[in-house]
């Protein structure tokens, strides 16, 4: 039987990362929970065991169910039906498996009904989920809603949504509106308090699954007020029927997932934590945690064309051979499957940061923390916080070029709807726009070579042991590095912030390069299967990053006027 | 509320037949092919599931016949939601045909006693006999459904089934107890469930707890949940000579390993007069039709 959990050997690879010990023993709050639930890890042995298990359920679903469904729920797309959304038959089937199996609570809480398990594995169902079906996976993945009503939201809210979330009721996050896209301070959304109750009135604008069960609601609760201190977040429960679904988005990709244009009428509403707090914390919180996961969609998109590029050029046979014999066409693949494999590493070496940091951060709610552990929460947040714009913006805009490549080696066929890839290629175009756009999340990684975030982290790689054959491979590194340090001083130095901005997207590229090239050498010290795309992404990143450090040294801010428009 | 018992048996994966498949001997290489849960007994499960969820005290019992080794398909089980295991082992089994399995089973499910409904696969993709699930409720003297595709109802003991047959449905009533045999076309099982499979990864049967390395002993106790009934012959009072190779009237005289080969091609052109000739000759040749 297929599975895509285990046809891909990366993924136990990441599970079983050294740091894994660490994460699920503060997960697992040292293994204490198994007396209260019967289904508890008694030990760290048992908990890999259990996580291993249970993504191959996932893996096995992905691709016995939601992977053959992918077509047909492509050509159906869901349909609006007297104001709400009907899904595609092929996306109920999907969640009824996904439900079923009991995969909607992945990281809530056993006292939810959750698995408790740490953002890692769920990641990696995220992965397997989109490579099978990318838009599937935005239904399914807004359960990172149930993380910020967890994060957030009062004991009782909890216990009144947490488990219904768990039990398979969908969410979304409604958060732009017409006016309000990139710039959420802009939001209208009104929230109005009568007799203790809050309601809300407006429009809401490209909602993902808008007409999901529980939804959090981004709305102004401060009369008066024009920024996003004026902004609370609001939970809305669609038994209400107060919200009406006006119209679903016609797309290019993702034909699955439902784009919603939603109208609020006197919509009675919850208030999540404090007024005021809405954008400038909790959706910060929401959208790290949604970052991640389109990083994900990315890494999975990339391997799903990947796979695709590799079995058509094998069967295609043209001037009398295989084309995948041909310099030009296997050049393409080995550098698909090298960027798949780094942004890959990239992504669960992210997940593994914010699983440290958010495992403390829980941790803090019910004792106070050592100050050793406050410390070392604070490092984890604060690569946390770095690496995960550098893994979505660079994950997103890597998984477009593997799906141009890939549909490139299927010619004239791959332009053509006979193929997968002509859906993942459509697919693919949203993960660098959604949840921020690659400009957004470089605006949020630039603080990284701003502040010497990236450059410290680079060179604590650099210090940790490997094998001698890989030294060499450290080298390339180190003088990347160093272009990298000269790059960056040459842009700070002139003291211009437009002129930063105006280089920010190419030093976090240059800064990602590096990371992705130290990951590599890490895994291929851990597998030597990895030595391959090692070898081959260092060439591209080192040469990319040539490039780049050229065009800074070939610019100076009086150039910023030849571009600006008038 | 309803007593159900589910008759499964671990098979060899016949479906991905390699080079290897076969033994010089002409016996299946079982070494070879994975062992999996047969795909028509998956169908029975659910068809037992969905009664369990319309009436949700309904006990779900999982029985097989095998070696050691085919508790692994009684845990799968567990995982997509069946209650409980019973692992119907002994050297006097080895080598039954139909009818001494039939008999074995009937007797186990004597044992277990008071079933109101008994589900099966049609048949088992290693022997393909479709024989068992019916000569199982002759020996319980109660009547039987085969090629059973849905349960249309079921209320105050009484059981609506879809069944398909070659060239349409039926839809056929029968009073409890009864035993149901499932066709392919019966919805697939639902997956494994995350919970349901941490909470039984650990459940066993006694040999395998008494072959594990670590110590069983202390979780079974604290657990009981986590034993696997496991019965020999004299557990389920069967009578010997009726079981295993004795038991057994088919003999296996010769088998022979056919190679498909196509003797002939035929070019055909998408011309209107080449797929008449075409259709004209499946038809002629039965093969469709």
């Amino acid at each position: 039987m297929a599975n895509f959990y285990t046809d891909t050997a990366e993924l136990k690879f990441h599970l079983t990362h050294p740091l894994m010990q660490k994460i699920v023993a503060l997960k697992e709050r040292n293994f204490t929970e198994h007396e209260r639930f019967d289904y508890a890890p008694v030990d760290f042995e048992d908990a890999m065991d259990s996580y291993d298990k249970v993504l191959e359920i996932v893996g096995d679903i992905s691709a016995n169910t939601v992977a053959p469904n992918a077509e047909s729920v492509d050509a159906e797309g869901p349909q609006l039906i007297d104001g709400h959304v009907q899904y595609a038959a092929g996306t109920q089937k999907n969640l009824d498996a996904i439900i079923k199996a009991g995969l909607m609570g992945i990281t809530l809480p056993r006292k939810y009904d959750g698995l408790n398990f740490p953002i890692v594995p769920y990641i990696m169902a995220a992965d397997m989920v989109s490579r099978a079906d990318a838009g599937f996976v935005n239904i399914w993945g807004l359960q990172d809603c149930a993380e910020t009503i967890h994060e957030f939201a009062d004991e009782e809210q909890q216990q009144r949504y947490l488990p219904r979330i768990a039990a398979g009721e969908t969410a979304a996050m409604d958060l732009t509106e017409p006016d309000a896209g990139s710039d959420l301070q802009a939001v209208q959304l009104k929230a109005t308090l009568v007799d203790g109750k809050w309601i809300l009135n407006g429009v809401k604008r490209f909602i993902t699954n808008g007409d999901g069960n529980i939804s959090l609601v981004l709305a102004r609760s401060e009369e008066g007020t024009a920024d996003g201190r004026g902004l609370s977040m609001f939970i809305y429960d669609r038994n209400s029927n107060a919200v009406t679904v006006r119209r679903i988005e016609h797309k290019l990709g993702i034909i699955g997932s439902p784009t919603c244009e939603l109208v609020f009428k006197n919509a009675p509403a919850e208030l999540v934590g404090q007024r005021k707090f809405g954008l400038i914390k909790y959706v910060m919180a929401l959208m790290n945690g949604a970052r991640l996961g389109i990083a994900a969609q990315s890494v999975g998109i990339a391997d799903a064309a990947w796979r695709e590029a590799v079995s058509y050029a094998k069967e295609r046979v043209q001037f009398g051979s295989s084309i995948s014999k041909f310099p030009a066409v296997y050049e393409m693949i080995s550098r698909m499957k090298a960027k798949v494999d780094a942004i890959r590493t990239l992504l669960y070496e992210t997940a593994r940061f914010v699983d440290v940091y958010k495992a403390y951060e829980h941790i803090s709610k019910e004792r106070s923390l050592l100050p050793e552990e406050k410390t070392e929460m604070k490092a984890y947040q604060k690569l946390a916080d770095i690496f995960t714009p550098l893994s979505k913006g660079l994950s997103s805009e890597i998984c477009n070029q593997v799906a141009y490549d890939a549909l490139q080696i299927h010619g004239g066929s791959g332009f053509m709807k006979d193929y997968p890839i002509e859906r993942i290629y459509r697919d693919a175009r949203i993960t660098s726009i959604y949840e921020g756009t690659t400009q957004l999340q470089v605006v949020a990684a630039v603080r990284g070579v701003t502040t010497g975030g990236y450059l410290a982290q680079i060179k604590a790689y650099a210090e940790t042991e490997v094998k001698p054959e890989l030294l060499g491979y450290r080298g390339y590194i180190s003088e990347m590095a160093f272009e990298y340090e000269e790059a960056v001083k040459a842009v700070l130095e002139v003291g211009n912030n437009e002129y930063t901005d105006f280089h920010a997207r190419r030093l976090v590229e240059m800064a990602g390069n590096i990371i992705m090239s130290h990951l590599l050498v890490l895994d291929t010290n851990r597998d030597h299967q990895y030595w391959k795309s090692l070898d081959i992404f260092l060439k591209l990143a080192r040469a990319e990053n040539r490039g780049k450090m050229e065009f800074i040294s070939i610019t100076n801010p009086a150039d910023l006027g030849k571009y600006k428009m008038d | 509320m309803y007593k159900i018992i589910v008759l499964a048996k671990q098979v060899p994966d016949t479906r991905n037949v390699g080079k290897d498949a076969m033994k010089a001997d002409g016996t299946v290489n079982r070494a070879a092919l994975p062992a999996i849960f047969n795909p028509e007994d998956l169908n029975a499960l659910e068809l037992a599931l969905e009664i369990k969820d319309q009436y949700p005290g309904t006990q779900i019992t999982l029985l097989t016949m095998g070696p050691v080794r085919a508790a692994e398909i009684l845990r799968e089980g567990m995982y997509r939601g069946a209650d409980a295991g019973v692992l119907l082992t002994d050297k006097a089994f080895a080598g039954s045909d139909t009818l001494a399995t039939s008999y074995a089973l009937s007797c186990a499910i004597r044992k277990i006693g008071d079933a109101d409904l008994i589900f099966a696969g049609r048949q088992a993709i290693d022997g393909d006999t479709a024989q068992v699930g019916p000569q199982v409720a002759d020996k319980l003297g109660i009547p039987q459904i085969t090629y059973a595709e849905e349960i249309v109802a079921l209320k105050d003991r009484v059981i609506q089934v879809k069944r398909r047959l070659e060239r349409g449905v039926e839809v056929v009533e029968s009073a409890l107890p009864v035993l149901i045999t499932a066709h392919s076309t019966a919805p697939d099982c639902r997956p494994r469930n995350a919970k349901r499979l941490m909470r039984f990864k650990r459940a066993t049967t006694l040999s395998e707890q008494h072959s594990a390395a670590d110590d069983y002993l202390a979780t079974h106790t604290a657990h009981p949940g986590l034993n696997i009934t496991e019965w020999c012959a004299k557990d389920v009072n069967s009578d010997l000579v009726q079981l295993g190779l004795g038991g057994s009237p088919t003999k296996v005289r010769q088998v022979e390993n056919i190679v498909f080969q196509a003797k002939e091609s035929k070019v055909l052109s998408t011309a209107d007069a080449d797929i008449e000739w075409l259709m004209q000759e499946l038809i002629s040749q039965h093969t469709i039709g």
